[in-house]
């Protein structure tokens, strides 16, 4: 089905499943429950996750095909928001045309970006895409705020010219919409003593999601697909056999900087505002580190990683000392101190900890990332060596082994 | 992994089944109450939105401390602080019309990016019905922003630049700070007198729109003292060592140099600043000067002995003798041990604002939350009669001008206040051009 | 001229920070082949070695003042350290006084120590590991570190002055002829420069004219034949890995006057140091010198009123600018050897 083979289309399904069923899947605590705080089923956090899934899918079609690692991919989804932005602000409140025009800027100016940091490899390449990627930040920052709006970001206004949508109604800022189905409309179902959201901007994101995600598995089993790896394990042969690698590299660069400005434009497409610290190296840093963290090379991998970082963003940074209270109330007195004392380091203003932590312990305890993890669970449960597939080599980047003494 | 999935899809489908009989559609977030977040029950919850980490956290942390005494106060518990001298007296200490206050803490990270999915959170997720906090203009104007769309209030916390209650002005945000404008219209003639009317001033900017507003406004204000303005010179957010920018300082005549710094930038090119001697140098016979228009005792801190007898402007300081500023510090410094700084005590104040506007509208409402904050005209809250002006959302209230103190008595004790501006100095037109170019709009009940 | 001259002095300053980071960042590079994002979070962790000293001298008792009342109107508390109830006013009084040049003492020790603990404890086992790994575990301790100092620290900047004694500056001007009071330098910029310096001139000799040296710089070059003539590679890359930390230590404690100490001040050296180590040339100590100062030197011209007037926000993009030109034209920055990592 869909020029997959058996085992993608299985794979593939599973991911839809998993996506339409998100507002219920990450809602699993019940209303009012002490656990509610872990409910992360709201329309930002999961439009948040379906869109970082994008951004670190198409990073890893480049970094986990090729091996090069771009240390400014942030850029492009930056670059991406703003085009969106102005869409909004020019042209119309549909979402369609900003997000088509997010992912063509966005692609030439990573074809201009890449075509010139393609031409080093290594970490000369990793501090090249750095450094645009630092400039366009510092210049969006500064010098470039009447078309970035600076520091706060850009945003709508009321006297926006919009020429299709005709002249504002009311003393309102319009919302972003498709075909006049607003983004942030929601259907909120109780049941059970559970509250479901269903918004329509989470699930018009989940649906590019999916389309991204279905793109990107027909690339890595694809003619092409096969020679980025090819440059990915080594070049030098690739040379030797007559094949040109940059062409390869340089398309794989653009693919990924489109979907880098795709998740940018649906950034801007639920919530119209674009801001110069999308583009700071942090930001770069954080989508390398989704793609490492659930595994890079694999496809599912990258997506894991980011709905980790940012369920870990949003949700333990809001767990105060006052919930904790409410939590540990059961305790004796000093005990309770001592218990709460502990867990308010690793969340509220402490959250960065807990990020840190897993960071270390992840990759010290699961080369391969979390899907690794996931793979010994259910090989854990299913009691028994499964054949590996070989497109999904556990061990994409072919290194030895690890030593013993990795506790 | 796919075994799993589906005993998981199975429970829920089941789940979804019983489920139905008793599912409450709601099309669009507006649809069954009122207005965004209508409270329901016996409980209101409010959104505390402040830097937890990145530079400002320290401020943040004691925004939060704020806030924490706000609730205590509003619930009836501890020793009700400000609200004994407010002048409003419907707050009775039983929450906002009867209701417990709650409230739920989200971090800014001083990026406009995370603070808006953070106020988001607390909007969709834990049901905010007020917005407030943030440590800088850029993160105050977008969460502004984002609370006008989602319709709710928003209380902005410690934002200086002109352009939050100007050009970026909405109908559902208020601002309890001052601002750029009110900062240069206290200083200067303070600084008239002590500096004469016949400098040279040479500015130093952070290079961002709450920079280029300051810029702006001290030198249209010093300017219009007779100042002239030799040089205004744009440095890198975080420059770090700003001593190429210091050093061309010393190659004109300029005998003043203004630091439109704030956080660590202001630390560390007023560091520098009297590293390289600026503050002993003598200029066509008149003494260097160097100012920074906006201070914040927590930042000088980091500036250490350097900010002895530097001026600047300050929107409260704990040494204030009124009333309402001695109840603040008392139950502030006996809660937590020190004094407030300007952060806590505006975020104070805009949360009992909040609560006793609500009580006066007897409604949650934000239409009607923010009617009763237009024009309102109160007392007790630390900076003498105030009012918040309804043309722009704005407090208009006494400014402090403040001075770097010699011998500090504790580490607290670093500013002195030199002069209290009357509002009235201080008093701009809604149209004053450097507000120019926004509109509040509608309130927006979601 | 004079202009010129005073950049110049500003360029040297700020490229002797960079050096000294950069030193410590490519010796890692070259001899571990590790890509340590932790190396900033050390560099902070060398200034607050300094906060650390002038906060355990100043270590008070307090005694209550009844003539005096604190901000509640309660009986104030006097402090008074303990290294002046000890040592007398004068002295203790200078002790404190002289706290960052002593911190320097204090540091070697502590870095080194925590330079021995990130290598056994966590960076030894990420030898084989990919780049990306190494990247991801040092990021994490990067953070978390960060947060430590955070927690027992707070975010705000802390002053961190230098002695009384080197306050003022130094009067280039009338030395050269100049007017006097027209090119004058902090003493303790021109004692940070001649510092680094000194470091830089002594690592160089260590690694060139000590056995040890020789040994690692052998490393450096083949790791493998090194180990295969018996001599135990391991041990001499931990001394070095601590001896890294020393260098980004001690430049932290320095630098501390300057910049006063603040916990993400490692993560915005971060990137400029990784910056300043490749446009060296990977693996090349004197590629990571050079880089450090023309970098350095470079962003003091491009800050110049004069130059922004032509470009603005040159000052901004300097760096990144110079490193994308160096990059494209000498392929391995400024000194690199082939195929250090470069896959």
């Amino acid at each position: 089905m869909f020029g997959l083979n058996k085992k993608d289309t299985t794979f593939l399904l599973i991911v839809i499943a998993l996506t339409l069923f998100t507002p219920i899947l990450m809602q699993p605590f019940a209303e009012g429950s002490g656990l509610a705080q872990f409910n992360g089923g709201y329309p930002d956090l999961m439009q948040k996750v379906a869109i970082f899934g994008i951004f670190a899918v198409g990073f890893n079609i480049l970094f986990g095909l090729t091996g090069y690692l771009s240390f400014g991919h942030a850029a492009f989804l930056g670059i991406g928001s703003y085009a969106a932005v102005w869409m909004f602000k020019l042209l119309t409140m549909n979402v369609i045309p900003a997000i088509l025009l997010a992912m063509v800027v966005s692609g030439i100016f990573a074809a201009a970006i890449g075509y010139v940091s393609l031409r080093r490899s290594g970490i000369y390449f990793s501090i090249l895409t750095l450094a645009f990627a630092q400039m366009c930040y510092k210049m969006a920052y500064s010098v470039l705020t009447p078309l970035t709006n600076g520091e706060t970001g850009l945003q709508l206004s009321l006297d926006d010219p919009r020429v299709l949508d005709g002249a504002s109604e009311g003393h309102s800022l319009p919302v972003t919409n498709i075909f006049g189905l607003p983004m942030n409309a929601s259907y909120k179902l109780e049941a059970l003593g559970h509250v479901f959201t269903f918004n329509v901007g989470f699930y018009f994101s989940a649906v590019i999601a999916i389309i991204a995600f279905y793109v990107a598995i027909r690339l890595f089993r694809s003619p092409f697909g096969m020679m980025l790896r090819a440059v990915k394990s080594n070049q030098q042969r690739m040379t030797y056999t007559g094949l040109d690698p940059k062409p390869y590299t340089l398309a794989a660069f653009v693919i990924s900087g489109m979907y880098a400005g795709l998740a940018g434009g649906l950034l801007a497409a639920m919530d119209p505002l674009a801001g110069a610290d999308r583009m700071l190296w942090t930001a770069s840093g954080e989508v390398v580190i989704m793609t490492i963290l659930g595994g890079a090379g694999t496809l599912m991998g990258p997506v894991l990683g980011a709905g980790v970082i940012k369920y870990l963003e949003n949700i333990f940074s809001k767990i105060n000392e006052g919930v904790l209270h409410q939590w540990f109330s059961f305790l004796p007195d000093g005990l309770e101190d001592l218990v709460i004392w502990i867990f308010a380091r690793f969340t509220g203003e402490g959250w960065h900890l807990t990020l840190g932590v897993t960071f270390m312990l992840v990759v010290t305890f699961l080369p391969g990332g979390l899907i690794e993890g996931l793979k010994r669970l259910n090989k854990r449960i299913k009691g028994g060596s499964k054949k590996r597939d070989k497109y999904d080599d556990p061990d994409p980047e072919h290194r030895p082994e690890p030593g013993k003494h990795v506790a | 992994m796919s075994k799993f999935d589906l005993t998981r899809r199975g429970v829920l489908k089941t789940g979804a089944i019983t489920g139905a009989g008793l599912a409450l559609p709601t099309i669009f977030t507006s649809g069954a109450s009122a207005f965004t977040n209508e409270p329901m029950g016996g409980t209101v919850t409010l959104g505390f939105n402040v830097p937890q980490s990145g530079a400002y956290a320290d401020e943040g942390a004691d925004e939060l401390r704020a806030y924490q005494l706000a609730v205590e106060h509003l619930n009836g518990e501890g020793d009700g602080g400000m609200l004994n001298t407010f002048s409003s007296k419907v707050l009775e200490g039983n929450g906002i019309l009867g209701k417990k206050v709650q409230y739920v803490t989200g971090d800014t990270q001083t990026k406009s990016d995370a603070a808006r999915a953070s106020a988001k959170s607390m909007i969709e997720k834990d049901g905010a019905i007020m917005i407030t906090g943030g440590s800088s203009s850029g993160v105050a104007i977008a969460v502004q922003g984002l609370c006008q769309e989602a319709g709710v209030i928003f209380m902005a916390g410690l934002t200086h630049s002109n352009d939050t209650t100007g050009k970026d002005k909405k109908a559902n945000g208020f601002r309890h700070f001052f601002n750029a404008y009110m900062s240069g219209a206290a200083l200067a003639p303070v600084l008239k007198n002590l500096y004469g009317d016949d400098r040279k001033a040479y500015h130093l900017t952070a290079d961002y729109s709450w920079g280029w507003t300051q810029e702006e406004s001290i030198a249209a204000a010093t300017e219009a003292l007779g100042w002239e303005t030799v040089a205004k010179v744009r440095t890198p957010l975080g420059a770090g060592d700003f001593s190429s920018y210091i050093t061309p300082v010393l190659q004109t005549d300029a005998d003043v140099l203004v630091l439109n710094h704030y956080g660590g930038d202001m630390v560390n090119s007023l560091t520098n600043a009297v590293q390289f001697g600026l503050r002993d140098k003598m200029v066509n016979g008149k003494k260097f000067e160097i100012i920074v228009p906006l201070f914040s005792r927590l930042m000088a801190k980091g500036a250490g002995e350097n900010i002895k007898g530097i001026h600047g402007s300050t929107n409260w300081h704990w040494s204030l003798t009124d009333e309402g500023s001695q109840a603040f510090v008392k139950s502030f410094g006996t809660k937590y041990g020190f004094p407030p700084s300007q952060a806590a005590h505006t975020v104070y104040c805009q949360t009992l604002l909040y609560a006793d506007a609500v009580a006066r509208a007897g409604s949650f409402n934000p239409c009607a939350v923010a009617e009763a904050l237009e024009g309102f005209e109160f007392d007790g809250l630390g900076n003498g009669k105030t009012l918040y002006r309804a043309d722009d959302h704005q407090c208009f209230k006494d400014v402090l001008v403040v001075r770097g103190k010699e011998n500090p008595t504790s580490e607290y004790d670093l500013l002195e206040v030199v002069e209290v501006t009357p509002a009235a100095q201080v008093t701009y037109a809604p149209d004053h051009p450097m507000f120019a170019g926004g509109a509040l709009g509608q309130c927006n009940a979601g | 001229m004079e202009t010129i001259l005073l950049q110049l002095l500003n360029g040297l300053d700020k490229g002797s920070a960079y050096a000294l980071i950069a030193l410590g960042l490519t010796l890692i590079f070259g001899t571990l082949g590790v890509v340590n994002f932790a190396h900033g979070a050390i560099f902070m962790i060398g200034a607050f070695c300094a906060v650390t000293l002038s906060r355990l001298l100043s270590l008070s008792f307090e005694t209550i003042d009844p003539t005096k009342v604190d901000f509640l109107g309660n009986p104030a508390k006097i402090k008074t350290p303990y290294v002046e109830a000890w040592f007398g006013h004068d002295f203790g009084g200078a002790l404190i006084d002289w706290a960052v040049p002593l911190a320097i003492l204090f540091s070697i020790p502590i870095m080194i120590a925590v330079g021995f603990a990130m290598e056994r404890g966590l960076i030894k086992h990420f030898y084989k590991r990919p780049h990306a790994d190494q990247i991801l575990v040092t990021f994490g301790l990067a953070i978390v570190l960060q947060e430590i100092i955070k927690y027992f620290y707070g975010a705000n900047p802390i002053s961190t002055p230098a002695p009384d004694a080197f306050k003022g500056s130094f009067d280039f001007g009338a030395m050269l002829g100049f007017d006097p009071n027209m090119i004058i330098y902090p003493y303790w910029r021109l004692i940070y420069f001649g510092f680094a310096a000194v470091v830089i001139g002594a690592v160089f000799s260590f690694l060139q004219f000590t056995t040890f040296g020789m040994v690692v710089r052998a490393g450096m070059a083949d790791r493998e034949t090194v180990g295969l003539l018996g001599i135990n590679i391991d041990r001499r890359f931990t001394i070095m890995f601590g001896l890294a930390a020393a260098v980004a230590g001690v430049a932290g404690v320095m630098y501390a006057p300057i910049l006063s100490p603040n916990y993400h001040m490692g993560m915005d050296f971060l990137v400029l140091s990784f910056v300043v180590v490749v446009v060296g040339g990977m693996g090349s100590l004197p590629g990571a010198v050079a880089a450090g100062f023309l970098l350095g030197i470079l962003e003091s011209f491009a800050s110049m009123n004069e130059i922004k007037a032509i470009i603005p926000g040159i000052d901004q993009i300097i760096i990144y600018v110079v490193a994308i030109i160096i990059l494209l034209t000498r392929p391995r920055g400024l000194m690199g050897r082939k195929g250090v990592m470069e896959d």
